[in-house]
């Protein structure tokens, strides 16, 4: 649809003009009218949020605080009783929280960051830069990256730093062919001959003439890593080579609880129903955001 | 039922065949309904051919498309009625509007290109429709696709069907999009502007092929476009159509003779605008011995040619002869490989690299496709601040002052400082992409087709913007086209630019008046004339080899 029938909002009384209103309240009208299931992502995601950055202050004992009575069934001192250690499971999930999405996040800003600007670095250079880096990433990418990255933790030991550090290039390879394809089509584009025309810095060009017509893929992307990246950090855990103890992770707690189950309890599932309720309350959030972002327009 | 001579039926003419009444149609976007078409009535009788034109968002797409009965995907059909053939299509059900559609009314649309199916032989796609309504056997069909095509003076009609749609041309799929339409014989064929995507030469003979057909098979045709030599060309009767309302029909002749509102006779205008070429008083750019090449392919050969200061020079040309490269050349995006533009007595460097600001200041370019030119995530605000702060180091509120006073330069108000190009039309963007130029108060503004894609209303007020804003502040134009009407308008010289090469340059008068270049000749004679009978006079002055080119434009 091409329709420019607006109502002319100039012969109004006005207030005296300020850039930027009409757009701002747009931005809120558009959050207004957010779905229900994107409404649900940001509820749960803000409840994630909160219970990560205050896990000290809301957890009812400390992360690694040991109690005498291992596998307590669940009551009002141990409200999901504890683990096979004897320590409270309810502290763990809420430390796990920190834990898990601190590391989730931090992994994919990095392998972002490394992904799409090796991407741009490819598009604008072209040549036997871009040759180098496509390659590359052709040789990570063909090789699976669970056992990659086993690899990697076996070779450099298994740190929280070395975990993020590992997962976030093994990610960037995707943030990397994304940024290079769509920033190649961007580039061609005449209004970055228009920037060029009138001198602009190459840092212009790529922060704010290509990106933000490249963002909103790059951001799903970077939505489904997320949930990718912990759940390879679950995986890794569960593996025994992730995240070691007694810092609690959701993964390594279904691993360690995980006999439980073979009595009927069903304290080892809460840890990966978070890890479930967060990855489809970050894919809502994401799909949303990216359908406005894009502009799609729903069929009616 | 009576046949003509190769089979098909004729049939009588006269009666109402498609009768719109009070329809109206609203189309959802950004968030709320707007109103699209606000009540029209349309007659089209019985062998009638009906024009509808308008500028784009007239409502004359979504008119043509609710003649099938249908409303495009966020639109809908809110109130009156479209009777065809004394059926009401407004609330028939869909299996009903499927046995008429492609049966009994058939669509054209606008671009061949996207609308074929590129995995599939045309032939296949033309008899489609016939062979599911089980109107003909394949062997029938394809028998008739084949006579159809000839009409339609395709070359090698019994083959060119077993091609795919990328290895025809593009005026050559319109035709063949048109006999996919006529396969079935309908009573009436809905044309979307089937040749705006066509260049001025091909139009001419699809136009042609088009009306043959039509009139010999008897059918009923709207004929939507926003192009009125076109429509006299085609049409019976014409509606003009305008914010969704009609403003005006009657006949062709009475139409093209005597428009009764200010709008429709504002739609002539374009044609009408002429500046009287001036003399040049002073040269502001020289290019001297030029010649580029995009990698080892050479497009320009030794070019030669002078700007005069606060003047419009127009560089005219088919596709290819090299006109945009100059540009380039010019602008600093090629460098080239001989020769030098030397400005303001010294030679220009060959990069853009080399070129300081207070350099790249004099010079602005304006692009052909706005859309493309301007980046979808800047408002209409940073596009232009920006600008102004780069080049007269303006921040803060003088910086706002200033884009807003340049907005109103543009006759645009400060309403538009927060807009995406995607909330503005066209000629908006257009006048964007101009005003970006303006801010760097710049000496010579190279416009590339800049009114190519825009309607001739839009057009027309562009051509008047740029020339009211050179006689303001003497700018130099240097103005790309293949139209001339638009050379018509606006330029003090004339250059004519064939296989990279320069074939004729002077004044205006001088260069489109007798004797001519072959090739300027060939441009004059194929752009459509406002008058009812011109396509059928040039089309035998055509056949006939003795005589070349009786028409002309000027």
């Amino acid at each position: 649809m091409t329709m420019t029938t607006k109502t002319d909002t100039s012969t109004v009384a006005r207030k005296p003009f300020k850039p930027g209103r009409s757009r701002r309240s747009k931005a809120l009208k558009a959050l207004a009218r957010a779905p229900l299931s994107a409404w649900f992502g940001m509820i749960v995601v803000g409840f994630y949020v909160t219970i990560a950055l205050f896990a000290p202050q809301i957890a009812p004992y400390g992360e690694a605080q040991v109690f005498p009575e291992p596998f307590a069934p669940w009551s009002p001192e141990f409200v999901l009783g504890t683990d096979q250690l004897g320590r409270d499971v309810l502290t763990r999930l809420i430390y796990g929280a920190r834990n898990t999405i601190g590391i989730a996040v931090l992994t994919t800003l990095l392998s972002f960051g490394i992904g799409v600007s090796l991407g741009l670095i490819a598009t604008l250079f072209k040549g036997w830069i871009d040759q180098a880096l496509s390659r590359s990433v052709d040789i990570v990418l063909s090789i699976p990256g669970l056992i990659f990255s086993l690899m990697l933790l076996a070779i450099f030991g298994s740190n929280v730093w070395s975990l993020i550090v590992i997962i976030a290039v093994l990610d960037s390879t995707n943030f990397y062919r994304l940024a290079r394809t769509s920033g190649l089509s961007v580039a061609s584009m005449e209004f970055i001959e228009a920037a060029r025309l009138r001198g602009e810095r190459f840092s212009w060009i790529v922060f704010r003439e290509i990106l933000p017509n490249i963002l909103p893929p790059l951001i799903a992307e970077a939505g489904l890593r997320f949930c990718f990246v912990f759940l390879t950090i679950s995986a890794l855990s569960f593996l025994g080579v992730g995240i070691q103890p007694p810092t609690a992770d959701w993964g390594s707690m279904v691993r360690e609880n995980a006999t439980l189950i073979t009595y009927g309890d069903i304290t080892p599932l809460l840890p990966a129903a978070a890890i479930g309720l967060l990855t489809v309350s970050v894919n809502f959030v994401v799909d949303w955001f990216l359908h406005k972002l894009s502009g799609l327009k729903n069929e009616h | 039922m009576s046949t003509d001579k190769s089979g098909f039926e004729t049939r009588p003419k006269g009666g109402n065949l498609l009768e719109i009444r009070d329809l109206r149609i609203y189309g959802f976007s950004n968030d709320v309904w707007h109103k699209i078409v606000k009540g029209v009535d349309l007659t089209v009788k019985r062998g009638e051919i009906v024009g509808l034109i308008g500028e784009s968002g007239a409502g004359k797409s979504s008119l043509g498309l609710a003649a099938m009965g249908y409303a495009k995907p966020g639109c809908k059909i809110v109130g009156g009625q479209i009777l065809f053939d004394g059926e009401d299509l407004v609330g028939c059900s869909e299996k009903r509007l499927r046995e008429l559609r492609g049966n009994r009314i058939a669509y054209v649309a606008q671009s061949a290109a996207a609308a074929f199916n590129p995995a599939k032989r045309l032939i296949a796609q033309t008899i489609e429709a016939a062979v599911r309504k089980g109107v003909r056997s394949r062997a029938e069909a394809e028998a008739d696709a084949v006579e159809l095509y000839r009409q339609l003076q395709l070359p090698n009609p019994e083959t060119i069907g077993y091609r795919y749609p990328h290895q025809v041309s593009g005026g050559q799929l319109q035709r063949i999009m048109t006999a996919m339409a006529m396969i079935c014989k309908p009573d009436l064929i809905i044309f979307d502007e089937p040749t705006t995507a066509l260049d001025v030469t091909t139009q001419v003979d699809v136009l042609a092929s088009i009306r043959t057909l039509v009139e010999r098979h008897n059918t009923a045709a709207l004929y939507i476009t926003h192009d009125l030599a076109v429509v006299a060309q085609m049409a019976d009767r014409i509606n003009v159509l305008r914010h969704g309302r009609t403003v005006e029909e009657s006949t062709t002749e009475a139409m093209i003779g005597d428009p009764k509102e200010d709008y429709t006779k504002s739609l002539w205008a374009v044609r009408n605008l002429y500046k009287e070429p001036e003399e040049r008083d002073d040269v502001l750019l020289r290019v001297k011995n030029l010649s580029a090449s995009y990698g080892t392919h050479k497009v320009l050969h030794d070019i030669n040619a002078e700007f005069p200061k606060g003047r419009t020079v127009c560089l005219v040309g088919e596709s290819g002869s090299g006109k945009s490269t100059l540009a380039r050349s010019i602008a600093g995006l090629l460098p080239p490989t001989e020769g030098s533009v030397v400005y303001g007595g010294k030679a220009l460097p060959g990069t853009l690299e080399h070129r300081d600001r207070s350099l790249l200041k004099k010079i602005q370019f304006v692009h052909q496709i706005p859309d493309t030119a301007l980046n979808p995530r800047h408002t209409v605000g940073e596009v232009l601040s920006r600008s102004l702060k780069l080049f007269k180091n303006l921040s803060g509120a003088a910086l706002v002052d200033e884009t807003v006073k340049l907005l109103g330069r543009i006759e645009l108000d400060e309403s538009f400082y927060d807009r995406l190009p995607s909330e503005l039309s066209g000629g908006q963007k257009q006048r964007i992409c101009i005003a970006r130029a303006l801010a760097a108060d710049p000496e010579l503004i190279i416009c590339d087709e800049v009114t190519s894609a825009l309607d001739q209303v839009v057009q027309e007020g562009i051509l008047k913007l740029l020339g009211d804003l050179q006689r303001q502040y003497g700018v130099t134009y240097m103005f790309i086209t293949h139209d001339i009407n638009t050379v018509r308008a606006i330029a003090d010289e004339v250059i004519v630019m064939k296989a990279g090469k320069v074939v004729d340059k002077g004044l205006k008068t001088e260069v489109l008046s007798p004797p001519y270049h072959p090739y300027t000749e060939l441009l004059l004679s194929s752009v459509p004339e406002m008058e009812t009978g011109w396509l059928s006079g040039l089309l035998k002055s055509r056949q006939s080899p003795n005589v070349q080119g009786g028409q002309q434009a000027f």
